[in-house]
């Protein structure tokens, strides 16, 4: 089944005339860990936001094998995980159980099924013993990991994280991207954190006003300073990007693919 | 989280032993069982003392089983015991007949001290009640209670939201704080008070925002206009026999109390 982004002249705008995007041309294949990159006000979680269908603009816009309208939306949110940037945002509920139960809930699986997606979901972030805790109670760190996981709860296609990285300290970050890479599954990652796309991604994105200025190999793009530069990017000064590898993929998924439907 | 904000919020938590009978009890049986004590108490008449010592021999045998220690209700009833009494604070004063006792330039009437003191005596029964329920059975079991006996669903959804971005609200509202008193903040009069106008303008505006964020998540996920549950409530035998006995004993007291009189 196909797991990919496919948006042709995709653009939005803002009541208030803010073009977000401006004719947006993404193809993602299935399987490709893609990072977008590019400085606040890019257009980078409008983006996001539409492969989600929870906001439209005009254009060609299909994901996971679904045109994008009214009518698919169910089944659209149940193959693309949508990991918003402030955790407190995505954790709404009283416990992390609870939470990571709404999506398979609302996909209408029994409570049994439902109950076996939450322990997987949480092992799959190290989370296991969070079940029970409010999410005020849990670290940052903990936090972004249990929203990965009320997505991952869903077994979606693809996984669409917007800036996972932000408000977290050097070891939450860490432990955030052993958790990513493991996971087996068609990726797109917002980020202005370079060094993470560097580990994660081997292809990257710059959008800047609401287009696409740059696509290719995120080592070719990252190792690009002027490009960088030229879109408000930068790596940390310092940074070597031939002594940071790609990690490793997963060689089998952690957790089985939906079936085709 | 920061302050005095901190503290209070920790008194919402639960207190005596978590593992006690009465935590244990369905939220169910407890908000019926303590809503009769309160009925109770608050529909006898204001002299019928008999029964208001058999409604405080109840909720003293309930803190004993869920060993609430009375410094920990104590603690609690503080924050309401002044505004319930707030309401009651003018009897003494309007309500003319006995003796009078001069108290500067006030007169104290003797009946309406009587009146005031079997107000003050049923608003802390219900209180104690109150504080009970507070003290043994989680803010979110009492939601899932409530809705399991059939209470609007839009408003438990609102009290949901409510406790869960408390905390949220709480810290975001101390940063502020930390951030005015940053730049020499000292509200000396009412004049100054402006900041604090503004601030809440803020607060407004974020808290806002942040509604809009938590819907979109919520919607990422399948959100279709109900919130589902992972494990449903189940009435066992100790509950009804919880609730079988308090009334039991309730409605014994009340029976004996009127034919006494």
């Amino acid at each position: 089944m196909s797991c990919a982004i496919h948006a042709v002249g995709l653009s939005y705008s803002y009541p208030n005339g803010h073009h977000a995007l401006d004719g947006i041309d993404l193809h993602v294949n299935h399987g490709e860990r893609v990072a977008v990159l590019g400085p606040n006000g890019a257009g980078k979680t409008t983006l996001m936001l539409h492969l989600n269908g929870l906001m439209t603009g005009s254009g060609m816009l299909e994901v996971a094998g679904i045109d994008v309208g009214p009518k698919t939306l169910p089944e659209l949110r149940r193959r693309v995980g949508l990991v918003f940037q402030d955790p407190d945002d995505q954790l709404f509920m009283p416990t992390v159980e609870e939470d990571v139960a709404f999506g398979p809930l609302n996909m209408g699986l029994g409570r049994e099924e439902a109950g076996r997606r939450v322990a997987e979901a949480l092992g799959s972030v190290r989370m296991e013993y969070s079940a029970d805790r409010a999410p005020y109670q849990l670290s940052m760190g903990e936090r972004r990991r249990v929203a990965i996981a009320t997505v991952l709860a869903m077994r979606p296609n693809l996984l669409v994280l917007d800036e996972p990285s932000a408000n977290l300290d050097p070891r939450a970050r860490r432990e955030l991207l052993e958790v990513l890479a493991r996971i087996e599954r068609t990726m797109l990652v917002t980020t202005h954190d370079l060094p993470l796309a560097a580990e994660l991604c081997e292809r990257a994105v710059i959008l800047a006003r609401g287009r696409v200025v740059a696509d290719g190999a995120c080592r070719e793009i990252l190792g690009d300073s002027a490009l960088l530069r030229a879109n408000d990017l930068e790596l940390p000064s310092g940074f070597d990007l031939d002594r940071v590898g790609l990690r490793p993929r997963p060689e089998a998924p952690d957790t089985p693919q939906l079936e085709a439907v | 989280m920061g302050g005095l904000c901190s503290h209070s919020l920790e008194l919402t938590g639960l207190a005596g032993d978590p593992a006690s009978p009465v935590h244990r009890l369905d939220p169910r049986a407890k908000i019926l069982a303590l809503i009769a004590v309160t009925l109770v108490a608050v529909s006898a008449p204001l002299t019928a003392w008999p029964v208001f010592a058999g409604c405080a021999l109840v909720l003293a045998a309930v803190a004993v089983a869920a060993r609430v220690s009375a410094s920990d209700i104590w603690r609690r009833a503080r924050f309401i015991l002044p505004l319930v009494l707030l309401a009651a604070a003018l009897l003494p004063f309007v309500r003319k007949g006995g003796q009078t006792y001069e108290l500067g330039p006030l007169t104290v009437h003797e009946d309406g001290l009587s009146v005031f003191v079997a107000v003050a005596v049923k608003a802390g029964i219900g209180t104690v009640s109150a504080v009970l329920l507070g003290a043994t059975t989680t803010f979110p079991s009492v939601l899932r209670g409530l809705e399991a006996m059939r209470v609007p669903r839009l408003l438990i959804l609102i009290a949901a939201f409510m406790y869960r971005y408390l905390f949220v609200i709480v810290e975001e509202t101390g940063r502020m704080r930390a951030a005015l008193a940053a730049r020499a903040y000292r509200p000396r009069t009412a004049l100054h008070a402006g900041a604090l106008g503004r601030m809440a303008t803020a607060m407004f505006l974020r808290t806002y925002a942040r509604g809009e964020r938590v819907y979109h998540a919520m919607l990422a996920r399948g959100y279709a206009g109900a919130m589902p549950q992972l494990s449903p409530l189940v009435l066992r035998r100790a509950d009804v026999l919880f609730v079988a006995l308090v009334l039991a004993s309730l409605v014994a007291l009340r029976t004996v109390a009127e034919v006494a009189a």
